[in-house]
């Protein structure tokens, strides 16, 4: 195997690790946060301040055992939490997050942070966001309970709705970027206006970050959106019926989705790894950086606000966030054609 | 054999595979899926004619868009096997025999038209083609092709209207 190939299968296999990682740290951070919030301790007795408690988690989770209800149709059941997971790291692939490197010297050529880069890595992100309806959705069919499937029911409306919007906004960027790669659109977002403010799409798109962000965040399922698994209204919504691994597969896809979320909304609006300060081969702790803050962010917002009513969402987003999407895109398209891109 | 190869046949293998088994399925929701399948074994396919842009597509619109739409309606009415055969309409000899006629005509249909085009179409299909861009497929679409594009978005809302006209005659007769 040629030395970039075998950089590119380490790049591969740290990215797969830090991503099961990641879902690990999301939750430690998410108990943490919580409890800080409600003026509570959260987990302080496994570890150092609490920090191995997702180990301490996985272990009580892999020794459960996994029920599965008599009615319920066995091989969709099992195949569910599988394709949830699935789509949840395949997003990723495309997402870039670091400008190139040689891996201080170790390398003679530089390989570029990042799976793959193709171009059409948005519409790669959009298609495989869309497939991870199915593993919701058909968790809540095959478990043949009444709460998953009212979750389910719930999820996919809420999904296609939001999509909608999510996609719009994404269309903004592109005419903004002029290009569909990830990597291209990030550094099209290198240097600063005027000297001091860096050339991020946010500040060209305050209103399609919002529309991207409010998308992002119901297509995650999260809080203020989390109708899939309104606890006090659904037990536990989609997922009810499964217990042990594929209960876990469900979790860790959560999470998993809210970093790709997070990490494409650096990429398209946050400018990536550019950033003041730092050299462009250490711009991977800006994206960390940014990374972090938006997901803490994710967090805050759920302990923060509370859950909508499941009219009031659909009304925000097919009476709202659509049209207002539109209208960005519609004034971008305008701009571009005006100022010359 | 190249790894284009394998992996031509291994797609191709799995979407007849799949779409064999939309039809041999009973359950709906497993015809559903199994249609999926197929549809993501065709992007695949694209993928090795060099265009992932059409293969991309096919994902979002085909196997996202217009299967979840379809999962929705079989969920909803949830009948987990499909209408018991009608009594006379599949039993009958006749039935049977128009349908392995119209299937013949169709296998017959496929064969001649690939035979008629050439093995040379099939044969350089995905070598020494360029990939098409996405700037090229824009081009294409919005300029070259503009007033069939058109044409098509109002051939769609029209449908879209008719759906809502006839499912608003529906609900205004339930009222009154």
């Amino acid at each position: 195997m040629t030395e970039a190939g075998f950089a590119q299968l380490a790049i591969l296999g740290f990215v797969f690790f830090m991503l099961l990682n990641s879902a690990a740290i999301m939750v430690y951070v998410e108990r943490k946060v919580s409890a800080k919030i409600q003026q509570r301790m959260g987990p302080t007795l496994v570890g150092p301040a609490g920090m191995l408690q997702p180990l301490a988690d996985i272990i009580k989770l892999v020794m459960k055992e996994n029920l599965r209800p008599k009615a319920a149709d066995k091989i969709l059941f099992a195949l569910a939490p599988m394709i949830s997971a699935a789509t949840a790291f395949a997003a990723f692939a495309v997402v870039p997050f670091g400008a190139e490197t040689t891996f201080f010297g170790l390398l003679d050529r530089p390989v570029p942070l990042g799976i793959a880069d193709v171009n059409v890595a948005i519409l790669w992100v959009f298609a495989v966001t869309s497939m991870g309806v199915y593993g919701i959705v058909l968790a809540g069919w095959s478990s043949n309970s009444k709460y998953s499937m009212l979750g389910a029911l719930r999820a996919s409306a809420q999904m296609i709705s939001y999509e909608l919007s999510y996609g719009m906004a994404l269309a903004a960027v592109l005419v903004l970027a002029g290009s569909m790669s990830l990597r291209e659109i990030v550094d099209t977002q290198a240097g600063t206006w005027l000297g001091f403010i860096p050339r991020w799409i946010v500040f060209l798109q305050p209103i399609g970050f919002f529309i991207f962000m409010t998308a992002g965040v119901a297509e995650t399922n999260r809080a203020p959106f989390d109708f899939p698994e309104a606890e006090q209204e659904l037990v536990a919504g989609y997922h009810t019926e499964y217990s042990s691994m594929s209960f876990a597969m469900f979790f860790m896809a959560e999470y998993i989705n809210m970093v790709t979320v997070s990490a494409v909304a650096t990429n398209l609006y946050l400018g990536g790894w550019h950033g003041p300060f730092l050299p462009v081969w250490l711009g991977w702790i800006w994206f960390m950086a940014k990374l972090s803050f938006l997901l803490f962010f994710y967090v805050w917002m759920r302990w923060t606000l509370p859950r909508y009513r499941y009219d009031q969402l659909m009304a925000f987003g097919w009476k709202f966030l659509l049209p207002l999407s539109v209208i960005n895109l519609l004034l971008t398209a305008a701009g571009v054609l005006y100022f010359g891109a | 054999m190249g790894l284009n190869l394998i992996l031509f046949y291994a797609f191709a293998t799995l979407a007849v595979v799949t779409s064999l088994l939309v039809v041999a399925q009973s359950n709906p929701v497993h015809s559903v899926l199994l249609l999926i399948g197929s549809f993501v074994a065709l992007a695949g396919l694209y993928v090795l004619l060099a265009a992932p842009f059409v293969a991309v597509i096919q994902i979002i619109v085909y196997a996202g868009a217009i299967m979840v739409l379809f999962l929705f309606v079989v969920m909803l009415l949830n009948a987990p096997q499909e209408d018991a055969v009608q009594a006379g309409i599949m039993e009958s000899g006749a039935t049977r025999a128009l349908g392995a006629l119209l299937a013949l005509a169709l296998v017959a249909e496929l064969v001649w038209a690939v035979s008629r085009s050439g093995a040379a179409a099939l044969g350089s299909a995905g070598e020494g083609r360029h990939s098409w861009s996405v700037t090229e497929i824009g081009v294409m679409i919005f300029q070259d092709y503009a007033f069939a594009f058109e044409a098509t978005s109002i051939l769609i809302l029209v449908a879209m209207v008719g759906a809502v006209a006839l499912a608003g005659r529906h609900l205004a007769e339930k009222k009154s």
